[in-house]
């Protein structure tokens, strides 16, 4: 049959499938589906002739299969930006032989186009339109129907009231088309078009910048500066117009089939109205385009496209949607970045090392989880064992030389890579490269980078093999040893207070005692802060705790399991003592004074204690910022716990959320139920009746809790941001009258770790933007702090 | 909208394995149940001296832990080369399972696989010299795992 025989055409070289003799609807439905999907991969027929065999097969079956072919075209253009103009070939192919297909697709398009506009879900519907411009060049879609829509896409920046990134999504749409087909449209339409882009010029002057140093991965503006992605887009644009719309690096298959397509009648694209602005929009943020790399930083080979370039920006976009495609899949996602198509003409491994790197520091967030870059680049460096590597030390060698402009938060997400990284190599690494940090003071950010990366790295295997791994000269950079301090060890002062309750406790525990045995010999423990022998004993005694958890962290210091179970099994004893705050607060002290060589266990073990409500969120936060931490207060696995636990709050709030939502669909269902059944015996009409009652209930006490828990999840952001601000303030203030510049280190830090904490949590702070800008981010506070709320609220208007 | 092609966006490092657990109280059927919900991880290829600590730090890496269990020789209740993850989310157990799963801890390629969920007495190896069956047979020299396998040993 003459299917199967173009069938075999298309499939040559991709993997065998089974031949059908059934011709069963779904099955053909499954086939068409991976023939299309399959295009355009390696295979020994060109690419020519498989789409021209792919089209031949996708015409006969319109008849039959019209529709889903039209759902999985559509579905292409939208997942698979990567590989638009090999489908907007095939389009153009099958348009040719079949004009109403060509109009239905189009239609089906810009139903698609409104469906993702209205749906929130920008990217797709900017792959939607870079396809539709394709089109064009397909022969498709008309130019002037095409420049039409692109007018009523500008005509967006002329609304009233809109948030700012709203009309820059619609800029940005027209703008990263014209690489496609800018040529097209000019030669059909060039005063159309040079109006356009005045207007947009017109825009991008206006439009304000305050977002942008909030978003830089680096301060400076050497060697590479960190450009707002549309400034950057549009000077790439205004090149390209230069050159006359000369593109050369993206793949146009439809260049060989010129003779068909030129035959074919185009489709006049209908009048689109962008959907009017809602509340409930979400438009994406604006972001700053990474760049580390330019042409003097690859040493043979092709030659890097500047940073202005066009070919610089469509690579970067493909690079970009593979790993979007396929981020799930590291070996494939690898395969894929590999062959990228065109590669021979660019140094693909450096570009590929940048996108990724970009997008691990993407503020405020990456697009995908951190340990997806780390698996990801180890798969890169499996497949091009002889080059990636190199890149990846050359990469990580300028990253080093960079880090004091380098983002605090990008330099934390720098260590993670590199120290997983490196444990994945045997922490193989030429540290005496980097011996200009051992003459800096400790807190600048080189000897702090490698210092924290060292801890990392000792985590992820053991204290020895840090020193094994670095030279002497590194001894000062060393993690310590992560050992315990035990208050009332041996070699202790006996004299110390509590001192002979030690033992006593110390022995009940391993007695097996229960918690209320250990709270009556913790009565004996005198408290410090009172004189009076008329209290009870029940308040705040400091001492009590010290004794106590001081004992029994000793007995569990084995590993984390025996600590957890050891506060699992005295859960009432740490209730009692820390019913206050001041116990809450006291009882993080000690834990620190414990395991203060020990960061990682303090961080599970504050885990612990907030998950089993021994202390609150609130507390957690109030330690960090207390003057007896202030000393490590730049440490990095200080804000692993302070953004650990603010992720528990959040968490926390979600799921009673989700509780009551879910309760109240519950009786909604209830009620229909009760609508359709009405009429039925009174038994039934009782119980349901009493089921109702009990949702109503549960309902209401879910409605409090999740009041509850918003007005703790406020109270937390509250104390942090005010903390933020008394310590900023008195740095300041400190700094001015005592003429002293305010840029010390300690302040880079602290300043951006404020600025870390909007871009981590941004989604909930946004809920308490009224309640910040009334009470702490006012017009009174210093204008350096100010700036940072500020940048924020510059995210999303 | 929703239309999804099937044939491209595979998440094969998150399907169940071939792997079933021959002391599994329950049916096929019910352990294939729990394998698809659970949030626990089976990690195998730990070296003897692999801690809890490096453990939970690599595994931090996809999502908050909820708890490990380290594998014990059933005879010498020493640590016997792997151990069980559990997470508060499944998704965050499927991140691990794409982006840990045959990367390194301790110098060795670990594996990773869905388990049905921790009960007392599966810490324990199943070989019969008390540690995990693949160190009962096998021929090789691997200095993390004791030596030789116990057969070898023996002999």
């Amino acid at each position: 049959m003459s299917r199967r025989r173009h069938s075999d055409e298309s499939d040559a070289g991709s993997q065998p499938h089974k031949r059908r003799r059934t011709s069963e609807p779904i099955e053909i439905e499954d086939r068409l589906e991976s023939l299309i999907c399959r295009v355009g991969e390696k295979s020994t027929s060109s690419l020519e002739s498989n789409l021209e065999g792919l089209a031949g097969v996708l015409e006969a079956d319109l008849p039959n299969y019209k529709n889903k072919i039209l759902r999985i075209l559509c579905a292409v253009a939208r997942l698979l930006p990567e590989k638009l103009t090999v489908y907007t070939t095939l389009v153009g192919l099958l348009n040719a032989r079949n004009y109403n297909f060509g109009g239905e697709f189009v239609e089906a398009m810009i139903r698609q186009l409104k469906e993702t506009l209205k749906s929130n879900l920008y990217s797709e519907a900017l792959y939607l339109v870079r396809f539709l411009c394709d089109l064009v060049n397909c022969h498709v879609i008309a130019a002037p129907s095409m420049v039409a829509m692109f007018e009523n896409f500008v005509s967006v920046t002329q609304e009233e009231d809109i948030p700012q990134v709203r009309s820059d999504w619609y800029v940005y749409a027209v703008l990263s088309s014209l690489p496609w087909v800018g040529k097209e449209l000019y030669e059909k339409k060039d005063v159309e078009m040079d109006r356009l882009l005045n207007q947009i010029e017109g825009y991008l002057k206006r439009r304000q910048k305050i977002h942008v140093p909030m978003l830089q991965v680096w301060t400076a503006e050497k060697p590479h500066p960190q450009e707002e992605y549309l400034d950057c887009l549009w000077a790439q644009v205004q090149k390209l117009k230069k050159d006359r719309w000369q593109e050369r690096h993206i793949l146009r298959p439809y260049i060989a089939f010129d003779s068909v397509l030129c035959e074919a009648l185009q489709h006049n694209l209908p009048p689109f109205t962008p959907p009017a602005h809602s509340d409930d929009a979400v438009y994406p943020m604006p972001h700053v385009v990474f760049r580390m790399f330019d042409y003097t930083d690859a040493p043979e080979g092709p030659v890097m496209p500047g940073s202005h370039s066009v070919e610089r920006f469509v690579i970067e976009e493909n690079l970009h949607c593979i790993i979007k495609s396929h981020w799930r899949e590291r070996k494939t996602c690898a395969a894929q970045l590999l062959s990228y198509p065109g590669k021979n003409k660019i140094p693909l491994n450096y570009h590929i090392v940048e996108v990724i790197f970009g997008e691990l520091f993407q503020l405020p967030n990456p697009p995908h989880i951190d340990v997806m870059y780390t698996a990801l680049l180890i798969e890169l460096c499996k497949l091009q064992p002889g080059s990636l590597p190199q890149v990846l030390a050359q990469a990580t060698e300028m990253m080093y030389m960079r880090l004091d402009t380098m983002n605090t938060t990008c330099i934390d997400r720098l260590l993670n890579w590199f120290s997983h990284h490196l444990s994945n190599f045997q922490f193989r690494w030429s540290w005496d490269d980097w011996a200009d940090c051992l003459t800096q003071d400790i807190e600048k950010p080189k000897p702090k980078f490698v210092k924290e990366v060292l801890e990392k790295c000792m985590r992820l295997s053991y204290h020895q093999r840090i020193v094994d791994i670095v030279p002497p000269s590194f001894s000062a950079l060393i993690p310590a040893n992560p050992v315990c301090s035990y208050k009332y060890g041996e070699e202790a002062d006996s004299s110390l207070p509590g001192f002979a309750m030690t033992t006593t406790v110390g022995n009940a525990i391993k007695n097996r005692a229960s918690n209320e045995e250990i709270l009556i010999v913790l009565k004996d423990v005198p408290n410090p802060n009172q004189d009076d022998d008329d209290d009870e004993g029940d308040g705040f005694n400091p001492l009590k705790i010290e004794v106590f958890l001081q004992t029994l962290l000793h007995l569990a210091a084995k590993s984390f399991s025996h600590s957890f179970s050891a506060l699992a099994k005295f859960h009432e004893v740490l209730k009692t003592l820390t019913d206050s705050d001041e116990g809450k607060l006291h009882i993080l002290r000690v834990l620190y004074d414990f395991w203060r060589n020990h960061p990682q266990m303090i961080s599970v073990l504050v885990d612990k204690l907030i998950r089993t409500q021994i202390v609150d969120c609130a507390a957690v936060a109030n330690w960090i910022f207390s003057p007896e931490m202030a000393h490590d207060f730049t440490r990095f696995y200080v804000w692993e716990i302070l953004h650990s636990t603010i992720r528990k709050m959040n968490k926390h709030v979600q799921k009673i959320q989700k509780e009551l939502d879910e309760a109240k669909e519950k009786l909604e269902k209830q009620h229909n139920k009760k609508q359709r059944d009405s009429g039925d015996e009174e038994d039934m009409e009782k119980n349901s009746e009493d089921e109702e009652g009990q949702l109503e209930e549960q309902i209401e006490r879910l409605q409090e809790k999740v009041e509850s828990a918003q007005s703790e999840q406020k109270n937390l952001f509250l104390v942090i941001f005010q903390r933020f601000i008394m310590l900023l303030t008195e740095h300041l203030v400190r700094c001015e009258t005592s003429g002293v510049d305010i840029n010390t280190t300690w302040y880079k830090n602290c300043i951006e770790r404020l600025q870390q904490i909007f871009l981590m949590h941004h989604v909930i702070i946004q809920q308490y933007m009224g309640t910040l800008e009334n009470l702490l981010f006012t017009a009174e506070l210093d204008h350096h702090i100010l700036a940072v709320y500020q940048q924020f609220c510059a995210l999303q208007l | 909208m929703s239309f999804k092609l099937n044939a491209l966006f595979s998440d094969s490092y998150v399907d169940i394995s071939q792997y079933r657990d021959q002391h599994f109280k329950g049916n096929r059927y019910e352990q294939e149940k729990l394998l698809k919900q659970s949030c626990t991880l089976y990690v195998g290829n730990l070296s003897f001296y692999t801690t809890e600590e490096q453990v939970h730090e690599l595994f931090s890496k996809s999502g908050d832990v909820k708890r490990i269990v380290i594998g014990l020789d059933k005879v010498k209740k020493t640590a016997c080369g792997f151990c069980f993850v559990e997470y508060y989310t499944r998704a965050d157990a499927e991140h691990a399972l794409r982006f840990i799963n045959g990367t390194r801890l301790d110098d060795r390629i670990i594996r990773t696989d869905w388990d049905a969920g921790f009960k007392e007495g599966r810490q324990y190896g199943r070989g019969k010299s008390g540690g995990q069956v693949r160190d009962e047979y096998r021929q090789d020299y691997d200095p993390a795992r004791g030596g030789y396998g116990k057969l070898v040993q023996k002999s």
